[in-house]
């Protein structure tokens, strides 16, 4: 079996500066991805898109090109296309190209596989033409493709963010629903001697509204009871805000509560997690430096807590310093102070988002008859009586009623279950815990699998 | 107080405690967390008759008993609490892939045939032809098989979640989170330490599982069992295409193949291993070779509880009597025998002299 | 309904259940499927309902679509390529066709 000194899974900011800094120190290092090409979810396709859709996306976007760049000029191993599904205690990672499995050692994995979006389930949500907010930014990102007229739902910077893209784009949306709940901001507000160190961010918050408002876009503000209307399709959305009852009518509608760690790694190998009850999420436990509770494993990017792009390329950094100091390596005391201190400084802005934007009270605790598990369609009452029956986590939920037994392996539901579990059960969500998480991350063909009996393929 | 207290909220324990309710017994039953060995959650989910108790004819009636009660299980859990099991019994085929298994097995039918008669039996020889005729999409290298009509399948999960809610329903008490660290004679009763503080009942049944080891000690029950772990594999849904469970696949009522399985002894190791996975996928494949182009959805392991020689253990101790310890590898299968069968014994306070034979004093050098 | 914003990519072609979809080179199926105003996929094998794509990212399996006879593939992973045949993925898959 090939073996590398360093193993990193995902091609995102935190991938890509990890890759290239654990270059520089000397280790051997593979990384695995996904997608065709490099850049994650935030720099998606940023190789290949033209100066006018830079222009769009903005100066943000366009710093990942040099990333990639550099990237590319690193001596690290690239393998786009590659779909991890299963790592082994023993740091043994297998990988998915579609055309076959491989299998690889890793003397340390540095696992930078980002975030996902929050899911918000609500009446009507199961709907063609209801997609994340996310999925719109992938469109015009990766393709160039905007759907005019769309309504957003939700809350959060990433909302305002793509709504201004889209105005830029020429897809004006129809309408914004905002659910943050009155009150919020004065609770926020705290915050904001501190958010006054990454005034950047602050500056382009209140660009990105001030490009919304001048648009002309409604606004909506503290909506709640929303309802995704339509029988095979989106029809309408409707909520009551300011008192009102309102019904827009759309074939568009684009969620979103905000991002999430994706655990699926960590999960999966066991790592300690805890729930932050500022971000309303699961965290691997980690280091200062990202190694996760299992030696030789960091967490790099968002995975390890939400903190957007800048912040994931300097953990990415911190963790490859990390593991070659692990290996033998010199790596020089002072880089490493000086990485921690921008890190610190670009998370200022952390504590005044995460109190803004934490998802709003339905997005955490849907209706009873409303769908949590996509994959098997289980509602949230059913959780709710498998809670009351005696159930004391998500496991057990699972075995009762197939959530989080889809395809998507509890991606979409698993968070939600937790949350209502613990409402439900009247404990913390530490106590109540998520899914065990088993292999294959992903489907795999059962012949992929088969063909490894054979004497192992080298890699 | 109750007069029964339950420690295990798996299938043994929960069929157990909803065949003492039946009974008009009060029972209170301790489960652990959400993070537990749990063999319940990774059972394959037959209702498996032949093969079963070679050489162990008591095992084999006893079997048979259980699966002649499911359907009264089936109907009677679905009757109170709505779930369906997903109970059916078209029979089942175990099948074999080279000539040198095919005259063992058929060796092994003909000796249960000897024992109990072949029509009570109910199992019949099949030649490569006739497998065929029954079951569709068998590989090239399967040369014939073996065919009982007792034999069934139902959801390991949904068994577990009608169980529970039937004994929520007939005012069974269920206490999640209530690990227990160690059970002893209290009184004219037993008690037990959890994590949820001292329970106390006048009857103690153990049905713990592989934790059966540690409290059994207690109450002057030697339970011998230790872990075997069995790793299986599930795919995404498929159209129904297997009309009977054979002994390593079966088409769940979701439409999924489970595919077991594995037989390690590693201790409490509870990891998915690509090696074993793919031993598994590769030995599927040549069975059924349609499945290489179904994508492997889940995989799990579990631990099964295993006595020395494979068979369960039913004992009530000799030295504080009202304590039962209780422990099998299957389940599902014996579900119905333990809610209709063994309850009612444990009520009357006395196993049954047909169980005579499972007690752990069979394991003593000494004896015999 | 949704528009493209600029011209880049070679034109290509496949078809959704026999229509022909316009496409450009680097659309993803998905992103095809969208662009062409089509945004169900897929009926549940549950209940029935028409799904379609939502995480756009490869997470949550809805837009599960069947191409060139292969079914349960995730169209938004799947690079869109000429002539393909994607048909909408009705339920559960054939196990032995």
């Amino acid at each position: 079996m090939t073996r590398y000194d360093l193993v990193v899974i995902g091609a995102g900011p935190a991938g890509m500066a990890a890759a290239i800094e654990a270059d520089k120190a000397g280790l051997s290092v593979l990384v695995l991805d996904e997608a065709p090409a490099p850049g994650g979810q935030i720099y998606r396709a940023v190789e290949a898109t033209d100066a006018a859709r830079r222009t769009i996306l903005g100066a943000d976007y366009a710093h990942g090109a040099e990333l990639a760049k550099a990237f590319r000029a690193s001596g690290a191993t690239y393998r786009a296309g590659a779909s991890v599904w299963n790592v082994s205690p023993e740091k043994v990672v297998d990988y998915s190209t579609g055309d076959g499995s491989r299998q690889v050692e890793a003397g340390a994995i540095i696992i930078a596989t980002g975030a996902v979006e929050r899911s918000t389930p609500m009446k009507g949500w199961l709907l063609p033409g209801v997609t994340t907010a996310g999925a719109m930014q992938i469109l015009l990102k990766a393709h160039g493709v905007v759907e005019p007229d769309t309504v957003f739902v939700g809350s959060g910077p990433l909302l305002w963010l793509i709504a201004s893209q889209m105005i830029a784009a020429g897809a004006k949306p129809k309408a914004i629903v905002e659910t943050v709940p009155r009150g919020r901001l004065l609770a926020a507000a705290k915050h904001l001697p501190k958010a006054l160190k990454a005034q950047n961010y602050l500056a382009k918050g209140f660009q990105m509204m001030k490009a919304v408002r001048k648009a002309g876009v409604p606004v909506h503000r503290y909506g709640e009871d929303i309802v995704i209307e339509g029988t095979n399709h989106v029809e309408a959305v409707t909520f009551t805000a300011d008192g009102e009852r309102q019904r827009i009518e759309t074939r568009h509608v684009a969620l979103h509560q905000g991002v999430v760690p994706n655990q699926q790694i960590t999960r999966l190998l066991n790592c300690e997690h805890r729930y932050d009850t500022v971000q309303r999420a699961f965290a691997p436990v980690l280091s200062e430096d990202g190694e996760t509770t299992l030696k030789g494993v960091y967490v790099a990017g968002d995975g390890g807590g939400i903190s957007g792009a800048r912040a994931a390329a300097l953990t990415g950094r911190l963790a490859a310093m990390a593991a070659a100091t692990a290996a033998g390596r010199s790596v020089d005391g002072a880089m490493v102070a000086s990485v921690r201190a921008a890190l610190g400084k670009d998370r200022a802005i952390r504590p005044l988002l995460d109190t803004l934007y934490a998802p709003s009270p339905e997005a955490l605790a849907p209706a009873d008859d409303v769908v949590v598990c996509r994959c098997e369609e289980v509602t949230a009452g059913d959780i709710r009586a498998a809670a009351k029956l005696g159930a004391p986590g998500p496991n057990q939920v699972k075995s009762y009623l197939r959530a989080g037994m889809g395809p998507c392996q509890g991606r979409v539901c698993g968070l939600v279950v937790a949350e209502i579990m613990a409402v439900t059960r009247g404990e913390s969500l530490d106590a109540i815990g998520y899914y065990r998480i088993r292999p294959p991350l992903k489907p795999l063909p059962l012949a992929e699998l088969a063909a490894l009996d054979e004497p192992i393929a080298a890699e | 107080m109750s007069d029964v207290l339950v420690v295990g909220g798996g299938l043994v324990g929960a069929a157990t405690t909803y065949g003492l309710l039946r009974e008009g017994l009060s029972v209170t039953m301790l489960d652990e967390g959400d993070i537990a060995f749990r063999a319940s959650r990774g059972n394959f989910g037959l209702v498996w008759v032949q093969s079963k108790g070679d050489g162990r004819p008591e095992y084999a009636q006893w079997t048979r008993r259980s699966a002649d009660l499911w359907p009264g299980l089936q109907d009677a859990l679905g009757e109170e609490t709505g779930i369906n099991t997903h109970y059916e019994k078209p029979g089942g085929l175990h099948f074999s892939l080279s000539e040198e298994d095919f005259e063992k097995r058929c060796a092994l039918i003909h000796r249960m045939h000897n024992v109990h008669g072949a029509a009570h039996y109910g199992a019949e020889i099949l030649d490569a032809k006739q497998v065929r005729e029954l079951v569709p999409g068998l590989g090239p290298d399967v040369v014939g098989g073996t065919y009982c009509k007792h034999d069934g399948h139902a959801s390991p999960l949904y068994l577990l979640r009608a169980l529970h809610t039937a004994i929520e329903k007939r005012g069974g008490k269920i206490v999640p989170n209530a690990s227990v660290s160690a059970v002893a004679p209290d009184g004219n009763g037993f008690r037990a330490e959890t994590a949820k503080g001292t329970m106390r009942g006048d009857k103690l049944v153990l049905a713990a599982g592989l934790g059966n080891r540690k409290l059994g000690g207690g109450v002057g029950l030697d339970v011998p069992v230790a872990p075997e772990k069995g790793q299986i594999l599930v795919t995404e849904r498929a159209r129904p295409l297997l009309p009977m469970p054979t002994h390593v696949v079966r088409q769940t009522s979701e439409g999924t193949f489970m595919i077991g399985d594995s037989h390690e002894d590693v201790g409490f190791n509870l990891t998915s291993t690509t090696p074993t996975m793919s031993m598994i996928a590769a030995r599927a494949v040549k069975m059924f070779p349609f499945l290489k182009d179904l994508r492997l959805v889940r995989s799990w392991a579990a631990l099964r509880v295993m006595a020395p020689d494979g068979y369960p253990i039913y004992e009530e101790s000799a030295a504080h009597p009202g304590a039962f310890t209780v422990n099998c590898h299957s389940g599902v299968t014996l579900a119905a025998a333990h809610a209709l069968g063994l309850a009612p014994m444990i009520a009357k306070g006395q196993i049954g002299d047909e169980l005579s034979v499972f007690t752990a004093g069979r394991f003593d050098a000494n004896a015999h | 309904m949704p528009t493209r914003i600029d011209a880049s990519g070679e034109r290509i072609a496949f078809t959704f259940d026999g229509q022909r979809v316009e496409a450009r080179s680097g659309d993803t199926v998905a992103a095809a499927l969208i662009a062409a105003g089509i945004d169900a996929t897929r009926r549940s094998a549950l209940s029935g309902m028409a799904r379609g794509p939502y995480c756009m990212m490869g997470i949550c399996f809805d837009c599960l679509v069947a191409i060139d006879g292969v079914p349960n593939r995730q169209a938004c992973m799947v690079e869109a390529r000429e002539g393909l045949v994607v048909t909408t993925q009705d339920g559960a898959m054939e196990a032995l066709s």
